[in-house]
């Protein structure tokens, strides 16, 4: 361990100074802070590639388009010259820092650059869903944990509903009827397209995975002498809950973040693999995959690069996450939460 | 019919009088050289043997012939089932000719048209060891209404008595409408109006003769004894389908029912387009029903052209745009939409210009009534259509669409959730959302979406179908897809997808079926002149004709390639 403790740290520090230290000491850190700032950079780079580097808009079919290779026009999707001159493939990779490095897929365009802009909406639904589930994991959990009785019944009952259906069931369940129909629900309407609907599917699947974990604590933490102390003295129950039980559970909250944005982002990207994710033409990690799927014999890095990029960004938010649990919660009490 | 793996209801059409003629269409590109065109090789005996083997991705639902309506195993039923008629089962475009199965010359026609009269065959026997009698042949066209056959209102409307049959199936009795004679052996069959395809339509498997005691439901799993070279012995949806030699066959008619070279047929299901491909190249199988794979294409092409057959289709890929809804209630919208469509990128998609062709008439190139034009393709137009489409001409369509006042609006397109028709419909929506709409795709389950989108409540707005010829008449295509009687708001079963009806060229319809009862020449020029006037109206846009490519294994040889029901199985040698 002596690689995630500095030496330097002494009881009389606070617990979070303590934490922010051994995670700067801690080679995970640093591995995945890197890892994820190179992914993000490139994916928020995305349209000045397709505007600068690739030249081609990467959500419209290029079926019939060409480009220029080693100077000569060549057709984006070719047509096979061989044998009996059937079928039809992409432009393999160029390897050279300009259009089709990648190569295309089957519509014709830039796979670099749908790559790019895939990862940003991949990211950016991970996040948001896994920010959406620990707001009201954490909202819940609190408030059942605080409340008791009734309103703790009431709530434990509609986690375990949910609970009972398997993550991926009920997402698959909950994206095929909204993809269908979208969502409307008095002044709120999503389109069946909308970005925003994996968001809200994925943020709410997870939610009893941080909110059961949070409750238990929660009900610990009543007991305790501070928050029976605080009660003694008349504080309000909003006083208790955001200076006595909030404080104590955010160290928890803060691990889970790299762990849901994680799971949320692998989750999009299984949706999207199985049609009912990001729709096209806009493109995700998932989608991309689901492309390349058909041009596995000719263009395996089609479905390869967006997998490699899965992986990079999930072991580091991973990373992240073990660092981040081992700084602030180094008995690791949550760890059997998964 | 459309080409699908899944059962499919065709609509119930009043059918009139139709026009009909064969075909002259061209053969595949890379057919067996021992396969002579227009003719079978003679029997070779020495050939005979082995174990055929099929393999598929599912199996195509029930076994019942006079149910069944996928080409899946309507290929099938050819080796095993026989009707008064038949196609000839031949190579080359005489395959559409009809020529007498059971019957023992093609019906002397009377009354107009209006009656038929057949002289059964003698001596004729079903796999079961049973002699087939004329009672056989009444009791089977009853049991195509008892059974409710797809086909039912749409083909055999015309017999008289068939109006009952349809209103109560059960009790159905042809007594009037099939009149037999089991001292002559003659079938007298009496219709309601001279009808031009009814040749073609006794030539088609829902009209197969089976033992008058075949139950009077669908048979499902269980095999029903025919008369083919084959019988089928076993059907397991989940695994295979067993065929082997029908022991009570001797060959009455080359031309209808040739004698079969494999002793068995297995068809197995469940193996993916990808492991077709692979069980195929390492001899593990023979042929293979599915697609194969876009990414498999060129290696095949190139490492086994040998084993690849190339075939045109009298079939289309095309878009029926709802004419009924917004935006495509407008008529320059859907001219937008033709002038857009860029019909080689589709071809691309579906394979390359080795199997799709860039079409833009209704009827497909060598289908009767078949004239070369195009309205919708850069530098022509509706007053000046061009002979064939060149290229798109999207400034025209993006012009249109201001013009139409539809620019902007949302746009919903339905396809089927397999890997091309996805493609095609990402193609398609890239395009519409360049002129100018707000383009969605739903791909939607394959097994529902040819329902889903002539139902009109489900409010589709623009889908990607296709359709292949029942048999060889030009009101197959049009009459059947855009006619008035085809449209059936809020049905199922409303094959007019395009809720197209102009009641002007629907009579001209209808007169043009009249006519090829007593002229068909002039009835395919009216054909031909209707599609063009259809067309200028632009309810769908038509994109490409598709070409069939069979991959069969090293060792199998007389491949012959029947154009109204493909590959002709019981032909093929393995030995």
């Amino acid at each position: 361990m002596t690689d995630r403790e500095p030496a330097s740290l002494n009881s009389s520090e606070s617990p979070g100074r303590i934490a922010v230290a051994t995670l700067a000491h801690d080679r995970r850190t640093w591995i995945s802070s890197i890892l994820l700032l190179i992914i993000f950079s490139i994916t928020l780079a995305a349209p000045l590639y397709a505007t600068y580097v690739s030249k081609t808009d990467p959500f419209i079919s290029s079926i019939n388009g060409t480009t220029i290779i080693n100077g000569e026009e060549v057709s984006v999707l070719q047509q096979s010259t061989e044998g009996l001159g059937i079928g039809v493939n992409p432009i393999g990779p160029t390897w050279k820092f300009g259009p089709y490095m990648l190569g295309a897929d089957n519509q014709g365009r830039d796979v670099a650059a749908r790559l790019l802009y895939g990862g940003g909406n991949t990211l950016l639904i991970g996040f948001s869903a896994g920010f959406l589930t620990l707001i009201v994991g954490t909202l819940l959990g609190i408030i059942a944990g605080y409340s008791g009785r009734f309103i703790d019944s009431f709530i434990s009952r509609i986690l375990d509903v949910i609970w009972a259906f398997p993550v991926y069931l009920l997402s698959i369940s909950l994206s095929v009827v909204l993809l269908t129909s979208g969502f409307k629900w008095g002044p709120i309407s999503l389109e069946s397209g909308s970005l925003y609907l994996p968001i809200v599917i994925i943020g709410l699947v997870y939610v009893p995975y941080v909110a059961r974990p949070i409750r238990g604590q929660v009900i610990a933490l009543r007991e305790r002498e501070f928050v029976k102390a605080a009660v003694g003295s008349g504080a309000k129950n909003r006083d208790i809950i955001f200076r006595e039980i909030l404080p104590n559970v955010i160290p928890s909250v803060l691990v889970f973040i790299p762990l849901m944005v994680a799971l949320s982002m692998l989750t999009e990207s299984a949706l999207s693999f199985l049609s009912i994710g990001v729709q096209p033409p806009d493109a995700s990690w998932g989608t991309i995959i689901k492309d390349g799927l058909g041009l596995l014999y000719t263009r395996p890095l089609v479905a390869l690069m967006p997998g490699l990029f899965i992986v990079a960004t999930a072991v580091s938010l991973n990373l992240m996450g073990d660092a981040v649990r081992d700084a602030l919660d180094p008995k690791a009490r949550l760890r059997g939460a998964f | 019919m459309r080409r699908s793996k899944t059962l499919v209801a065709l609509l119930s059409l009043s059918f009139i009088l139709s026009a009909c003629s064969s075909s002259d269409s061209e053969s595949g590109s890379n057919s067996d050289a021992q396969a002579q065109e227009g003719a079978l090789a003679a029997y070779d005996a020495s050939k005979a043997g082995g174990t055929l083997r099929l393999v598929a991705k599912g199996a195509a639902g029930t076994l019942d012939p006079q149910i069944n309506y996928t080409l899946q195993f309507w290929q099938l039923y050819q080796a095993a089932y026989d009707g008064l008629l038949s196609f000839r089962k031949v190579d080359g475009p005489k395959s559409f000719e009809v020529v007498p199965d059971l019957a023992e010359a093609l019906p002397e026609l009377s009354d107009g048209g209006k009656t038929l009269t057949f002289t059964l065959r003698k001596g004729i026997m079903f796999s079961d060891g049973r002699e087939v009698t004329v009672n056989d042949v009444k009791a089977s066209f009853e049991r195509i209404f008892k059974v409710s056959s797809p086909t039912a209102g749409g083909f055999y409307n015309g017999i008289i008595g068939a109006d009952k049959c349809l209103a109560t199936p059960a009790t159905c009795s042809l007594d009037e409408g099939i009149i037999v004679d089991e001292a002559t052996n003659q079938i007298v069959m009496k219709l309601t109006a001279a009808d031009a395809t009814i040749k073609y339509k006794l030539a088609l498997p829902h009209a197969v003769v089976l033992p008058a005691d075949a139950p009077s439901k669908d048979a499902g799993t269980t095999p029903i004894p025919g008369t083919g070279a084959y019988a089928f012995a076993s059907y397991d949806p989940n695994n295979e389908l067993k065929m082997v030699r029908n022991t009570h066959f001797t060959e009455w008619n080359r031309e209808a029912q040739p004698a079969g070279y494999p002793d068995e047929i297995i068809y197995s299901f469940g193996l993916t387009a990808e492991a077709q491909v692979n069980a195929i190249k390492n001899d593990q199988a023979d042929w293979m029903l599915d697609p194969i794979p876009a990414d498999r294409l060129s290696e095949l092409g190139t490492e086994n052209a040998d084993q690849i057959n190339v075939h045109t289709l009298t079939a289309m890929w095309y878009l029926p745009m709802n004419n009924n809804i917004a935006p495509f209630n407008n008529v320059k919208a859907r001219q937008a939409v033709n002038y857009a469509l860029d019909r080689n990128a589709m071809v691309k998609i579906f394979g390359g210009e080795q199997l799709a062709t860039p079409a833009c008439t209704f009827l497909p190139p060598g289908f009767p009534g078949h004239v070369d034009f195009c309205q919708y393709t850069k530098g022509a137009s509706t007053d000046a259509p061009a002979a064939q489409w060149a290229e798109p001409d999207l400034e025209k369509a993006k012009a249109l669409v201001k013009e139409s006042g539809t620019f902007g609006q949302k746009v919903g397109i339905v396809v089927s959730d397999d890997d091309v028709n996805k493609q095609m419909g990402e193609y398609i929506q890239s395009v519409l959302n360049q002129i100018g709409y707000k383009a969605t795709l739903k791909p939607i389950s394959s097994n529902i979406q040819f329902t889903y989108i002539q139902n009109t409540n489900n409010k589709v707005q623009i889908s990607l179908s296709q359709w292949y010829q029942d048999f060889p008449a030009a009101m197959d295509f049009l009459y059947i897809l855009l006619g008035c009687e085809s449209f059936t708001p809020g049905s199922d079963s409303s094959i007019n997808m395009a809720g197209y009806c102009n009641k002007d060229i629907n009579a001209r319809m209808i007169a043009a079926m009249e006519l090829s009862v007593t002229d068909e020449a002039a009835a395919d020029k009216e054909w031909g002149a209707i599609d063009q006037a259809i067309m200028d109206e632009a309810p769908v846009a038509v994109a490409f004709t598709p070409k069939q490519v069979d991959f069969l294994s090293k060792r199998v040889k007389n491949y012959n390639f029947s154009k109204q029901f493909y590959m002709l199985v019981s032909q093929l040698q393995v030995k």
